[in-house]
């Protein structure tokens, strides 16, 4: 609406991205990452935090740009026009492109690859196996006995109270397995391996704490691994929406010293 | 290729209802999606209300689970999508490339006509048999296949793949038109780098879609017979409900979300992208100086648009799929940042040296590019795959879609709304209420969404009826209050809008055929602009899109792209 009268101005404006690029990355350092207890978690919060570092930086540095092209030119003064070659304007934008391929490759190749192994590398040979079912809505822990091995499931035979995981009878490895509703024991300070089913539809297996998230998939099994690293009881959830009780799919993973798990294993009564 | 002859309408319903006309069909798309905003608006303002207050059990969790469902379908689908590609695009390509109409004048009715249902079908959802669907926007089998898993997996989430594929129809009729329309009615002299960058990315936000909607439709097919035909495409053996097993055997539920994803990745840049482009326009129009980099902005859009197309995988590094072909996506996703650092520099570099004038378009542009970039760094935390572990599923990446796929939209719809409502109404909207909706919308939208990520840092899970049960995520729900009042303002605040829009309809200052001094073509043709678009011959392109000067006297400092004869 600039026909007759002078053209609107507001330098001032610049002003606002100054607060908000400050207010962001001023906020974001304030911490908010829970304390993490577990090995590979250290990891995890290591990329996070590089990414904070070196994406807060670049986000704190437009935004002063901006607004101080907004201050600067917002004023009405006349310009000399800016040319600016063809070539000039590619190999500006050479930077922006250098600077992201190398923080976000540096972020997923040299920062996350070693946590990478850490998460789906091959689990020790001592590693502690526990496998967690879930079901609309709560969590079934299996523990193998002292046989060590996970006996034969099938489906058909699933009953809530009488056969929650429908454990096979006549397998033998079946005989003394342990099933609990809700609670993982775990030792710390030795990596366990959690065996993921699902028996309806998806849910995904998570512990804040331990910045383990992994979906139970039915009709698959997949597994995810950590070593605690320290002793106490950490809550579980189901991150993935499975229903109307999702919410409240809550579990809890206890990790404890060695010989106060298998006290607590040798206390249990094989399911069948 | 010419424009598919069609003469002027001789009546009321020719023209207003079953128009063939691109800019009646335009406001007709944005005005279903004002409707369907408000519709979505209301539905974040219940879901903020019961999260925020869990204690007073506003709705049932099974109707909660709809809310959120139906807030996402609605928003992404029925609000972003119709107003900012099909809307607008439909409203600016014919204007902007000098063309009479769309290439096919016809097939863009029946695309405004075949939403039209769709939205209906979404609106009764709410009021059948067990509600609404329930399974999330993204409709994950099993539990949106079978009605044993959540209410609203009954006829709702039935109502909902009929509306998709609806949806899905009407989408592929507009982008194959909009593809037309670019690639063979373009002005005389219009070459392609000669199109203005809100052109450029409606096409390629319409090679996108028009490449990535076809899987989505096999895959509502294909849950549609899973729900209804007993095939098992999605669905194993061994589905446990009730103690009894299901007879469905031998499908796979990651099969569902490689579809989704194949289409809902490319989705998020086919609603995004255009509000870059209107974005690069405003800034031009309002700086008074050449886009900063439109070639290499021309190739990063291209590099965007190509690498959207094959990492649809990194929105499922937890799902069991291989941890090795997550690496490969991880790897890909990242590289995006690169040409989209492009743009944001190209931005912000669009200004140096330039003379601004604050007009209100201009408030919401510049306002965008901050959300671009915070939205867009945030995108490094979920495409990391060992960093997504942690955020997955949590608010963070709550609010880091809702920056990009909602905020930096909705911004540049306001910014259209305000900046081309002269060419479509012949007056102009009302500035001192413009300033005002735009600060209570935008302070508001911008932090709530940026507590969410905060939130989602601390632990807080999304699609969650209550948090409070919880320890961990205790820390996170202390900043819900804060954004839930938040909210409310910003839904508030759209009162303003509405006013100022509809009664600057028929009240506004009416101005002449270029109230801004733009130079992009349809800016030469009287405001509003009538049938044909351009009363006599249409305008020969002899320039770039963006022949500013600012050194150059105020009134003089432009050159229009194209000349009238």
């Amino acid at each position: 609406m600039s026909e007759s009268n002078s053209p609107p101005r507001n330098p001032r404006f610049g002003i606002l991205f100054f607060v908000f690029g400050i207010a962001v990355v001023g906020t974001f350092a304030l911490g908010w990452l829970p304390d993490v207890k577990s090995a590979h978690g250290h990891g995890i919060d290591g990329v996070i935090r590089y990414l904070l570092g070196t994406t807060g930086a670049l986000f704190l540095l437009g935004c002063i740009v901006l607004g101080f092209f907004v201050m600067k030119y917002g004023r009405g003064e006349a310009q000399t026009r800016a040319i600016v070659s063809g070539k000039a304007q590619a190999l500006w934008a050479v930077v922006p492109v250098l600077i992201m391929c190398a923080i976000s490759e540096v972020g997923v190749l040299v920062m996350a690859l070693p946590v990478f192994g850490e998460v789906y590398g091959e689990p020790p040979a001592d590693a502690y196996h526990v496998e967690v079912v879930g079901k609309q809505f709560e969590w079934l822990v299996r523990y193998p006995g002292p046989d060590g091995v996970f006996g034969e499931v099938d489906h058909e035979k699933v009953h809530e109270t009488r056969n929650p995981l429908g454990l096979v009878k006549s397998d033998p490895a079946a005989l003394d397995d342990i099933v609990v509703r809700g609670k993982v024991h775990i030792p710390v300070d030795r990596m366990t391996v959690v065996h993921l089913r699902a028996l309806d539809v998806i849910h995904s297996f998570t512990v804040p704490l331990f910045r383990v998230k992994q979906d139970t998939l039915p009709g698959y099994e997949a597994f995810t691994q950590f070593t605690a690293t320290e002793a106490g009881t950490f809550e579980l959830a189901c991150a993935e929406l499975c229903g109307l009780g999702h919410y409240r799919m809550q579990g809890s993973v206890i990790a404890e010293s060695e010989e106060s798990l298998q006290n607590w294993l040798n206390g249990q009564e094989p399911w069948l | 290729m010419a424009v598919e002859e069609h003469s002027a309408p001789t009546s009321f319903v020719q023209k207003y209802i079953f128009s063939q006309d691109h800019k009646v069909i335009g406001l007709q798309y944005i005005f279903t999606a004002l409707f369907m905003a408000i519709v979505g608006g209301g539905l974040a303002v219940m879901i903020r209300t019961q999260i925020t207050w869990p204690e007073k059990a506003m709705v049932t969790p099974e109707a909660y689970l709809s809310l959120v469902t139906m807030h996402g379908t609605i928003m992404v689908f029925f609000v972003v999508s119709l107003a900012l590609v099909s809307g607008f695009g439909n409203f600016l390509i014919p204007l902007m490339i000098g063309a009479r109409d769309m290439a096919y004048p016809l097939l863009n009715m029946l695309s405004y006509w075949t939403i039209v249902p769709a939205c209906l079908l979404v609106l009764v959802s709410f009021v059948v048999e067990g509600g609404a669907a329930a399974a999330g926007w993204t409709a994950y089998p099993p539990l949106s296949a079978l009605p044993e898993a959540v209410p609203g997996s009954g006829l709702g989430q039935t109502l909902w793949l009929l509306a998709m594929a609806l949806f899905i129809v009407s989408f592929t009729m507009g982008g194959l038109n909009y593809i037309v329309t670019i690639l063979n009615c373009r002005a005389k002299g219009m070459s392609l780098m000669r199109m203005p960058l809100t052109i450029w990315t409606y096409f390629m936000s319409s090679i996108l879609g028009v490449l990535s909607f076809p899987p989505l439709t096999a895959a509502a097919i294909m849950l549609l017979l899973d729900r209804h035909g007993g095939t098992s495409f999605f669905l194993p053996d061994g589905l446990v409900f009730n103690n009894e097993v299901l007879a469905h055997e031998g499908g796979t539920p990651l099969l569902f979300q490689h579809l989704f994803w194949f289409l809902g990745h490319p989705e998020v840049y086919v609603l995004v992208l255009p509000g870059i482009g209107i974005t690069f326009d405003l800034i031009a129009t309002f700086a008074r100086r050449p886009v900063f980099g439109y070639k290499t902005s021309v190739y990063a859009l291209v590099v965007v648009g190509f690498l959207s197309m094959i990492v649809w995988g990194h929105h499922m590094y937890v799902t069991g799929m291989n941890p090795y072909v997550g690496e490969y996506f991880s790897v890909a996703t990242v590289l995006i940042t690169a040409p989209f650092a492009v743009l944001g520099m190209n931005l912000v570099a669009s200004l140096w040296r330039s003379r601004i004038r604050m007009e209100v378009p201009m408030y919401w542009a510049l306002g965008t590019v901050a959300v671009i970039g915070l939205g867009g760094f945030g995108g490094l935390f979920l495409a990391t795959s060992i960093s997504d572990i942690y955020f997955h599923d949590s608010f963070f990446v709550v609010g880091h879609f809702h920056l990009m796929i909602g905020v930096v939209t909705v911004l540049s719809i306001f910014a259209g709304l305000y900046h081309w409502f002269p060419k479509m109404f012949g007056r102009v909207m009302n500035a001192r209420l413009g300033k005002l909706h735009f600060w209570l919308t935008y302070v508001p939208m911008v932090t709530l969404f940026f507590l969410m990520h905060l939130q989602g840092m601390s632990g807080l899970l999304r699609r969650y009826y209550d948090h409070s049960i919880y320890e961990f995520q205790k820390p996170g729900q202390e900043l819900a209050l804060a954004i839930t009042l938040l909210t409310y303002t910003a839904f508030a605040a759209q009162g303003i809008f509405f006013w100022n829009f509809f009664r600057s309809m028929f009240s506004g200052e009416k101005v002449g055929e270029n109230p801004w001094n733009a130079t992009t073509v349809e800016w030469t043709t009287p405001s509003p602009a009538g049938h044909g678009n351009w009363p006599g011959a249409l305008p020969v392109i002899d320039r770039h899109p963006y022949d500013y000067d600012p050194a150059a006297a105020e009134d003089k400092d432009y050159n229009p792209q194209g000349v009238v004869a």
